[in-house]
């Protein structure tokens, strides 16, 4: 359990943190993020008795059982060396960051970021299924991406942070793939089937697959060559978080899923190869790159892609000794790196640049920070009794061995020596230029002094790490890394010593031919490196970095802006053309492939009533096309002539439910559309009506197309009907309803009861779109022409006008008096109705659907009736209660049936004995069906009375047309 | 009783694309209502068509001969949210159209 803590502890924190942002207190966030950071350091401490000697912790919680994915943590050797650097390493990084962001920075986000990033992290080392551990792995990119733009007023940071999102965001997406591949040939996602299934994976046609998606994963994110160059733009980052992601987290990810997945995948040639050549050019390009960099951090950066290829090149191996020197170099250089870093920092921050041009004499200064910085320099160069001499030392002892016999094999002493000597170079010249050489003239800052004591303490004590690590290597990290490498390794654990004195051998030369050439190296090139341009000779033009920028440019503008101007249309005609032909061919295709035969037409049983009904409908439905351009009304009622048509049609075909919602449906979309009517265009037949050759040719087109699809739905639902209709799950709900749901109307009985969770989402859906309307309405500015009064009312207007004895507006009032009084009296009998119709739904047609349309048409018929100004004045409604109610009450209802023990929207049905009634039949399904009611009375209502209420509105007049002529 | 309602599917569907592919918006929300019934009678359609068979359960009825209740309620929420979408349409349209000044489709008459 203290596992699962220890990933949740740094997300709670950092959710904290969130939190704390409403607080200027800069020392509340970070002292925050220390306890967090120390209370996962403990935690992670005192579970070292149970992971010693190749013991294991595990977590075990169910996630999606069904398809093998399980939050499973667990903790072996080597996860537990990780889980202590990555928290130890984040401890000191939170002291560090406590005084180095300025005031003005916002600290509780970048604290937030950084305990978000140290869950990830942990999340990586403590997975225990691979499908989570890439969740992990994405939540680092994402995470990394908020922490390197974290000035993103500056825009290196923003242009950093996206390569390195895009690049290890692409890596991570590969890796997902990689892993899934994996645990679909080891038959699992647990990680110890994984691992313990290394001749099966090894030996399976998708080995290879799965290997290339794994390293690109890894490669990425370790900034291997060719994708290593995200990591020095990464370096526009505040420093604490280049310290940290670019020494024990980040990019240490890349290179601790090599080492996890070591046991299953290496040992092949193709792992070798790939990783080989990887881990080769990058250790000698990064140390070459970093030599020439003018930047401090920048060649700390490089000097971190190298290093980083030096354990890659020991992975790559696949002897097990190699596997220890990678895992030893990996914690050694997350010390002496986070240290110089840190140190990096410090100058930084003291004199205001890191240009190594214009630094120099800094020792007089920062004695403390420069002696720490040259003992951490040295471990770096490898000099010995420092930690980089020991895994150094291992590193040209493997790279002297023949492993797989081979030119990349042969030519690695070589190499390793030479990469060896640079890093030397760049350490010295780290040191030498900034500490030693004359005063510094016209820093930014000019008077550099040491930093408050605290600030340096994480560089202090990881440069006694570094010096105890290097001089009593087994007393000191020996039992933890044997541990780690026993986790990893198992039976195949080599012997190996971590003596810091081995005799003279073949690595010890190497060392001290690196050491002297290194020194000799930076003699010669000392006075081109003070002066040169950034960036290494041959390569400066040749930057990975161009390359990926010309990459996105094309194909994330140049190509998509081709596909749009060609693929694309802004208009939606041709849109819904495509869609239309679309829905055409995929009717069409599959039925004919099929060898389908229209049926022929059988005539026998027509009943002349129904086609006469239907005869009107066609004509209604064509006519309404014909007259929707110029006619609107006539188009409307035809319209509505069609609905009846249907309305007719359920009734006849036994759906009587359906022909009273579709009748009342189609008395509220017709006041609906009416409503809108008053604010679109005039259009007159006789003012447009010149058709081009292309507008008929169009409309000849579209006319073919609207009958095809036509005939394709009359063949394809008369073939339908005359199938027998299957038994599916209708007998299911016909013998169920009575007996389980407690009602006689089926079809009320599934919409409240059997799919109720389905009714419940509906109307949802409704609740939101009429609030979309609403919110919609509120903004509402109608054309300018639409803004006069209508032509009806103005000719009423002026006809009182013109009469001494009327006032203005007393036509308008007592227009349709006679209608108006009915339906003022209609009123309770409307209601009376309404109430009728829910109260029956569960046995008879009916239903709160229909109830609710019902009851917001008794609300409209007011409305109609007097006016808005006159409804008002003696009705109050409150849509959004009514809707919010419904809801509520419809979700209460579902959650009762919890109390009892079922699941959500089981309903309960009995009979109930009312006075003067008698038994009546009660099911909890009434209440959610009296919800339904509810909301659909006040959706109906807020949708139609926010259109209503736009016609007695004041309208600013937008003089569209006056600001256009200004503009013309 | 199938061939008169299958021919009036298709006049309906025929007709509403035909809208639907007008120019104007209001041609356009006339269109997708024809084609909502199209497609509301389809859906009902394929429940079966049986004239005196309402799925009202009752003494002495034999449920085998009445009619298929799960497109009724398919298409019962269907017609309820048709009004809904055509509501939001029909809003979307008219403050569009108060903001271009035009009632063409794409907010702009097209070029003759």
């Amino acid at each position: 359990m203290i596992l699962v803590l220890l990933v949740c502890l740094p997300f709670a924190g950092s959710l904290a943190a969130t939190i704390l942002l409403r607080t200027d207190s800069r020392v509340l966030a970070a002292r925050m993020a220390g306890v967090v950071a120390f209370a996962g350091f403990v935690m992670t401490a005192v579970l070292y008795p149970a992971v010693r000697d190749g013991g294991k912790v595990r977590v075990d919680l169910q996630w999606l059982p069904q398809l093998g994915l399980n939050v499973t943590l667990r903790m072996d050797g080597f996860a537990w060396l990780f889980a202590m650097l990555v928290t130890g390493i984040g401890c000191l990084v939170v002291l560090y960051a406590r005084y180095y962001m300025s005031e003005e920075d916002p600290v509780p986000r970048f604290f937030s970021f950084l305990l978000a990033f140290m869950g990830s992290m942990l999340g990586i080392v403590l997975s225990g299924n691979i499908i989570l551990l890439s969740v992990f792995w994405e939540l680092t990119s994402i995470f990394s991406f908020l922490l390197i733009s974290y000035w993103h007023h500056n825009a290196a940071a923003r242009d950093g942070a996206r390569m390195a999102l895009t690049i290890t965001g692409i890596g991570g997406f590969c890796l997902l793939a990689g892993l899934i591949v994996l645990g679909h040939i080891a038959g699992s996602y647990d990680l110890d089937v994984v691992l313990a299934a290394g001749e099966k994976i090894k030996a399976h046609p998708l080995y290879l697959t799965s290997l290339v998606l794994i390293l690109i994963g890894a490669l990425t994110k370790s900034a291997q060559v060719p994708f290593h160059f995200w990591l020095p733009n990464a370096m526009a980052a505040p420093t604490p978080v280049s310290a940290y992601l670019h020494s024990a987290t980040m990019v240490k990810a890349g290179v601790f899923l090599l080492v996890r997945f070591w046991p299953p995948l290496s040992g092949t040639y193709e792992w070798f190869m790939l990783l080989g050549i990887a881990g080769i050019s990058t250790l000698i390009l990064g140390a070459y790159f970093a030599m020439f960099q003018q930047d401090l951090k920048g060649l700390l950066a490089y000097s971190t892609i190298s290093h980083l290829g030096l354990i890659t090149t020991l992975l790559s191996l696949g002897s097990p000794l190699a596997a220890v020197a990678a895992i030893f170099h990996m914690v050694n250089h997350a010390t002496f790196k986070a240290s110089l870093f840190m140190a990096a920092g410090i100058i930084d921050h003291e004199t205001g640049t890191r240009d190594m041009r214009r630094l120099s004499g800094l020792f007089k200064y920062l004695p403390i920070t420069g002696t720490l910085a040259m003992v951490a320099s040295a471990a770096m160069a490898g000099v010995p009794l420092l930690n980089g001499f020991i895994s150094k030392e291992m590193f040209f002892a493997e790279a002297v061995e023949t492993h797989a016999d081979s030119v990349l094999d042969r030519i690695l002493p070589y190499v390793a020596t030479l990469a060896g000597a640079f890093s030397v170079a760049y350490s010295l010249r780290f040191i030498h230029m900034v500490f030693f050489g004359p005063p510094p003239v016209d820093l930014p800052k000019p008077k550099p002094h040491e930093p408050p004591h605290w600030m340096r303490f994480p560089i202090e004590f990881l440069v006694l790490a570094c010096l105890v690590v290097g001089i009593i290597p087994s007393l000191s990290i020996g039992p933890f890394l044997h541990s780690a490498v026993v986790s990893v390794l198992g039976e195949r654990t080599p012997d190996y010593s971590l003596a810091v004195w081995h005799g003279i051998n073949t690595p010890l030369i190497m060392s001290m031919i690196a050491l002297i050439g290194g020194a000799a190296l930076y003699a010669v090139l000392k006075d081109y490196l003070a002066k040169c341009d950034d960036g290494p000779p041959l390569f400066r033009h040749l930057g990975g970095q161009r390359i990926f920028e010309r990459v996105l440019v094309t194909v994330s503008w140049k190509w998509a802006r081709w596909l749009e101007s060609h693929l694309g249309t802004r208009n939606l005609q041709p849109q819904l053309r495509l869609v239309a032909a679309a829905g055409l061919l995929a009717g069409v295709v599959p039925l004919y492939l099929a060898g389908f035969t229209p049926k022929p037409p059988e005539f026998g049983d027509v009943d002349p009533i129904f086609a006469a009904v239907w005869c009107v409908g066609a004509f209604c439905a064509l006519a309404a096309a014909y007259q929707a351009k110029y006619h609107r009304l006539a188009a409307l009622v035809l319209l509505g002539g069609a609905g009846i048509t249907t309305c007719i049609t359920f009734v006849w075909l036994s759906a009587p439910d359906l022909a009273i919602t579709q009748l009342l449906v189609e008395i509220v979309t017709t006041v609906l559309l009416l409503l809108g009517l008053r604010w679109l265009p005039k259009r007159s037949e006789k003012v447009d009506n010149s058709v081009s050759l292309a507008a008929r040719s169009r409309r000849f087109r579209d006319f073919l197309l609207a009958i095809s699809c036509g005939f394709g739905m009359f063949i394809f639902s008369y073939a339908i009907m005359k199938q027998p209709v299957p038994d599916a799950i209708a007998s299911y709900f016909l013998e169920k309803a009575y007996t389980e749901g407690g009602g006689r109307n089926v079809v009320n009985v599934i919409l409240v009861d059997f799919r109720g969770f389905d009714t419940m989402g509906e109307i949802a859906v409704l609740a939101i779109v009429a609030l979309t309307v609403f919110a919609l309405l509120r903004r509402f500015r109608p054309a300018a022409d639409s803004i006069e009064k209508p032509e009806q009312q103005r000719i009423q207007n002026a006809y009182d006008a013109e009469r001494p004895e009327r006032s203005a507006g007393d036509t308008v009032r007592d227009y349709l008096l006679v209608p108006s009084v009915i339906m003022q009296w209609m009123f309770p009998v409307v209601i009376t109705f309404s109430v009728y119709l829910f109260l029956r739904g569960h046995d008879l047609p009916g239903g709160g659907f229909a109830a609710g349309i019902t009851m917001a048409i008794a609300f409209l018929l007011q409305y109609l009736a007097g006016g808005v100004r006159w409804a008002e004045d003696r009705l109050r409604i409150l849509p959004l209660r009514w809707m919010g109610f419904g809801l509520l009450l419809a979700a209460a209802t579902g959650i009762g049936a919890w109390f009892l023990g079922y699941p959500f929207l089981t309903s309960h049905s009995q009979y109930i004995e009312v006075a003067f009634i008698g038994k009546v039949p009660a099911a909890t399904a009434l209440l959610f069906d009296l919800g339904v009611f509810s909301l659909v009375v006040g959706a109906t209502v807020l949708i139609l009375i926010a259109l209503a209420h736009q016609s007695i509105r004041t309208h600013r007049v937008r003089n569209l047309d006056a600001t256009k002529a200004e503009e013309a | 009783m199938e061939l008169v309602l299958a021919i009036g599917i298709g006049v309906m569907t025929g007709s509403g694309v035909w809208l639907i592919l007008r120019p104007r918006t209001y041609q356009v929300i006339i269109g997708l209502s024809l084609l909502s019934y199209a497609v509301n009678l389809f859906i009902f359609g394929v429940g079966g068509v049986k004239s005196n068979a309402a799925p009202l359960l009752g003494e002495g009825i034999d449920i085998s001969t009445l009619t298929d209740p799960v497109p009724h309620a398919l298409v019962l929420t269907a017609i309820v949210i048709g009004f809904a979408t055509t509501a939001l349409f029909l809003v979307v349209l008219l403050a569009a159209r108060g903001l271009t000044g035009t009632d063409h489709v794409d907010g702009r008459e097209q070029p003759k």
